[in-house]
Order: structure tokens, then sequence, then C-alpha cells
């Protein structure tokens, strides 16, 4: 999958049927923030709504997935409505958001493709992780696995093939990047992405009231710390990562 | 001291469901819940239970349960053979078992998953609003798996009252044929006319790979119109997927909640437990509907579910039927009934 973050096309929404009981809003094609961006703030749009007879939504890349209960509502209305909510949406949204800021240990016994990811880039270890560390995240969606989030941003520097040969299991707070795109695993699971470090942070865990600690649409960056800082982490149960408030996104989608 | 029921032996692959995990797909979560709500409602109604209540879905054959403590009532929805301490007893009917009882699931004739449920429910605590169990994640259920021989399921009710027991006639259920209905979409631009042709005009048959994830099938090449690749969406129930191979999967109960293959229809709500009942072997049609009809299709459903209790009959009228009837519905026979 590859990422477009040059300037991105305008909207052409559609309405897809996806059998009697969902819809789907298309926004456009291919993977670009702003037209993540404008997943999100119709996502958010329809929350607010609060359509009769709409379940739960999905949103991703390009498209929000949503999900009705037929007893509750046509889908012709629905589609209708949700066709409304799309107008304007090419508009940049002045609302705050959310930045995670993650604590992770790179390399070493926790990050075992760092060397591999480096040499195959031209860079030392240190300056991959500076690269990580710089680049401002975005949560494009969840998908595959509990809590597990698509982060698009990966610098273009750092862009790779998977591994040949899958993991057959990875720790749950592996952060590890595939093609151009990077992911925290938020359970122990197998995985051709490469491992480049480890978060002590529980990306989903159901002890907590909100288990899934990203959102859809949130930003995320990475901050390097010691194994010996990890481990202290690791040890404090139910730790949380800093947060801040970040401007909204700064640039709409093309008319 | 709480009521148990023991499982002496487990199914091949029995695991506690429910409707389904619900709004937690925007971060990841698979719905799972009962691949068909229709048998799983049946058996709840048949305990009294309501149709959401959680209850074991048992795959081509059931479990070995013993009672600690009850009287418990539990009854079999699926074409299965039963026995209480190796005396046959009806499916389709609320049994009342006393303490050191053993109810024998056998392997379902017809089918390939039957559900048993328990008056008040098993009492296990959700997990995101649901007990329905997603094993390759390991949520729900029972510590997130299937039963297993020697676990103890812990149940709501201590002590069954002894009332009238109550049957159901699955001939009352509606029929369900080679037919799966579809509403063509979110993909099907993807495909050309050909293939388009072959998905609608030809006949599939259901492969060994088919499980709660999703069914495999084997039949005629669904030709692309431009690669097989698109940027990962959202899955919908039911959702008809054309990978590389050109052959199709229909997604489940415990389908993951995005992925990136185009999808060139979605099998209707009321059909998906009809398709999820098929054995590898058995060959199936998908023909198109259109979303009035889709929509009439599903009110239909809903009536059905709603009117379960309705169905219900005391058990002594079974004897109408004679034993050998009893022991040989078949619930996929394409018998006339009120609503088909």
């Amino acid at each position: 999958m590859s990422e477009t973050p040059a300037s991105p096309p305008g909207l052409s929404p559609r309405l897809l049927p996806a059998g009697d009981g969902a819809l789907i809003v298309e926004l456009g094609e291919g993977i670009a923030p702003a037209l993540n961006a404008a997943v999100h703030r119709l996502d958010r749009r329809i929350a607010d709504a609060a359509l009769p007879g709409v379940v739960e939504t999905v949103p991703t890349y390009r498209s929000v997935l949503v999900v009705f209960d037929p007893a509750r509502t046509h889908p012709d209305r629905l589609g209708q409505a949700l066709l409304g909510l799309t107008e304007g949406l090419s508009q940049p949204s002045p609302e705050p958001q959310r930045r995670w800021v993650i604590p992770v240990c790179f390399g070493g016994i926790h990050g075992e493709d760092l060397d591999d990811v480096a040499r195959r880039a031209g860079l030392t270890t240190a300056e991959v992780t500076a690269l990580h560390c710089a680049a401002d995240y975005r949560v494009y969606m969840l998908g595959f696995s509990p809590g597990f989030a698509y982060l698009g941003g990966l610098p273009e520097a750092l862009h790779q093939p998977r591994r040949e040969n899958p993991r057959m299991m990875t720790p749950a707070g592996s952060v590890i990047q595939g093609g151009a795109q990077a992911a925290i695993s938020p359970i122990a699971m197998p995985s051709g992405w490469h491992l480049l470090g480890r978060t002590p942070v529980r990306i989903f865990d159901l002890r907590r009231d909100q288990p899934f600690l990203l959102a859809p649409g949130d930003r995320v960056r990475f901050a390097s710390v010691p194994v010996v800082e990890f481990d202290r982490m690791a040890a404090c149960d139910g730790l949380l990562p800093d947060s801040e408030t970040v401007a909204g996104d700064v640039a709409g989608v093309a008319a | 001291m709480s009521s148990h029921l023991r499982v002496a032996a487990a199914g091949p692959s029995s695991t506690v469901q429910d409707r389904g995990r619900v709004g937690y797909q925007r971060y990841g979560v698979s719905v799972a819940g009962a691949v068909d709500p229709l048998l799983h409602a049946a058996a709840n109604a048949l305990v009294g239970n309501p149709a959401g209540e959680g209850a074991v879905e048992f795959t081509m054959a059931g479990d070995s349960l013993t009672v600690e403590g009850g009287p418990v009532r539990v009854a079999v929805a699926g074409d299965a053979a039963l026995t209480i301490d190796d005396e046959p007893a009806p499916a389709w009917t609320s049994l009342r078992l006393r303490d050191g009882q053993t109810l024998r699931i056998g392997a379902l004739r017809e089918g390939t998953r039957g559900y048993w449920a328990v008056e008040g429910g098993l009492a296990l605590a959700p997990v995101l609003g649901s007990v329905a169990t997603h094993a390759r994640t390991g949520l729900g259920g029972l510590a997130g798996g299937a039963l297993k021989t020697g676990d103890r399921l812990p149940l709501r009710l201590d002590d069954a009252a002894d009332r009238g027991e109550l049957t159901l006639d699955p001939s009352l259920l509606p029929a369900r044929g080679a037919d799966i209905r579809v509403v063509l979409g979110p993909q099907d631009d993807a495909f050309t006319p050909a293939g388009i042709a072959a998905f609608l005009e030809e006949s599939f048959t259901v492969s060994h790979e088919a499980d709660r994830m999703g069914y495999r099938l084997n039949g005629p090449v669904i030709e692309h119109a431009r690669g097989f690749n698109i940027t990962s969406d959202g899955i919908p129930l039911g959702a008809v997927q054309v990978p590389g191979t050109g052959q199709p999967i229909v997604l489940l109960a415990d389908r993951q909640t995005t992925g990136g293959y185009p999808k060139i229809a979605c099998v209707i709500g009321p059909d998906v437990g009809a398709l999820a009942q098929k054995r590898p072997g058995e060959r199936l049609r998908f023909r198109a509907v259109a979303t009035a009809e889709a929509q009439a299709l599903h009110a239909r459903h809903r009536d059905v579910l709603a009117g379960l209790p309705g169905l219900l009959r005391p058990a002594g009228a079974f004897a109408l039927y004679g034993s050998e009837r009893l022991l040989g519905f078949n619930l996929i026979g394409g018998v006339v009934t009120g609503w088909d």
C-alpha cells in the first residue's frame, strides 16, 4: 500500500450498498492524510447527528461503514441523510485533536529488526529512531485485531517491503513497520512487519474504562526511552502515556 | 451452592455465543455471535430465555453435560441425537435434568451447527457488552475459547421449576434451499460483466475451508476488472470477497473488521445462517435481490424470530408425530411452511 502525501484528490462521496443492514459512504480513493481526516470528520458528524437506526460505524482510510437496524430505518432514507452529512466536508476542521506520546524502547531485545531496517535504509539505528520520533503519525483506522491502529506518516526513507518470513509471534506492545505504515501491536500476534521496538504501555487493556488507547483519527508520536526506563514503566500497572492537544488539520481537501 | 453444568466431553468446537459484540468494530473488535441466529433463538425460546441470551453453539457434534446441583432445564436446537443417562431424549424440546444426570448431544444429521441453551442462562461476565466467544482474539465466552472437557459452566438459575416441557416442530421454521440471496456491492464495479454473470448464474460448492470466520467456495472464476487489491475498508456481515484466485469467500460472524479484497456482494442477513449451515461439498447459488426485496425479506425474518415463542407447544403434543418422525426432523428439507 502506498501513501500519497502530495495534494489529495477532491472528495467524491459515493453511497455503496453493503447488504440489508449496512451502507458504505466512500469519500475517495487511496490513502492520503486529508482524505482520511475528512473520513473522521464525517464519522463525528454521523455520531453527532444521532440518526435513527444507526448501530455502529467503522471509519477506514477513505470510507465509513454504517451498520444499521433495518427495523428502525430505511436504507434510502438513511442514505440520503448520510450523503447530506458529506456536504462541506472538504473544509479542514478547526477542532483540536488528541495526540499520544508513546514511550518506546527501540532496538536490542525489544526491537530485533532495527539493525536490518537501518542497514537497508542506509542509515544508523540512531537515525532510524530519530526519524520515528520526529514523525507525526495519524491513526488512519483500526482493524485486524482489537485496538490495532494503522498509523500513516512513516518517513519515506523508512518505507520497506514486509519481512519475507513472518514472525509466528510478536509480543503485545511491539512497535512495527511494514510498507509505508507503522503500527503498535495491541496483543501478542504473528506479524510480517519489522519489529523496531516495544512500548510498555498497554494499547488494549480490558481493565480500563476505555480499553482501547488509540481511537480512529488520533495522532501519535513516539518518544525513545532506554531499557531501564522501559522496565520501570512496564512495572507500573495501568500506565497511560502522556497526551497533548494539537491543532486540527491544517490542510483541507482540494475542492 | 450454585448449580453448574460440567462438560463431561466437549464437542469438536463448542463456543458460547449471543447476538455478538456490537459497537466495537471501529476499534478492530470482531462482532462474533451465533452464525445461525434463528437456531440460536430457537434454543433460547425453548427454555424461556430472551433471544439474545448466551447459548452454546456446537459444530458437527455436541457436548456431554453433567448436572451439578439443579434441577436444570436445557434444550437443543439442531438435528442431533440426544441421550440422558443413555436413554434417548428429543431435541427441539425442553428437558429438565436432575443432579448427576448426563445429557449427551450427538452428531448433527443435517447442517453444521446446533445450539443448546439453559434456562436462566449461563453466569458469565460480558466482555465489551457481550458473552460471545471470539477465539482468535481470546475474547468472551469461557476464558475466551471453546469449551473443554472438564470445564464447569456456572448457571444463573440454581433450580429450574417443575413445569410442563415445551417443544418446537422444526418443520415450521422457514425452509432453507440452495439459493442464497445477496445484494450486489459494495465493490461490484471491481468485476467484469462476465465475472458478475459467473457469480450469479453458476453454482458454487462449499470447500473444506469453512469456519465461523468465513466460507471459502469453489466454482467458476469470478473475473476482476482491474486487480484484486482495494484500499482496506469495513467488512459487513455476509460480505462476499473475491481474492486473486477468483474464488469467493463469504465472511461470517468471526470475520475481521476490515479487509482489502473487493466485495462483489453481501449475503442478506436472513440467509447468512442458511449458508453457514451448509457442509463442505454442498452446492449453492447466489441470487441478487434489489434493496426493496432485501428489506422485505429482513422484515419477514424479524417476524419469524419474534414469533418463535408462539410456535412452542406442550411437549406432550409431540406424541402425535410419533417418535420416528420426532427423530427424523429435517430442517433443511424444503418443507412447506407458513412463511415461505
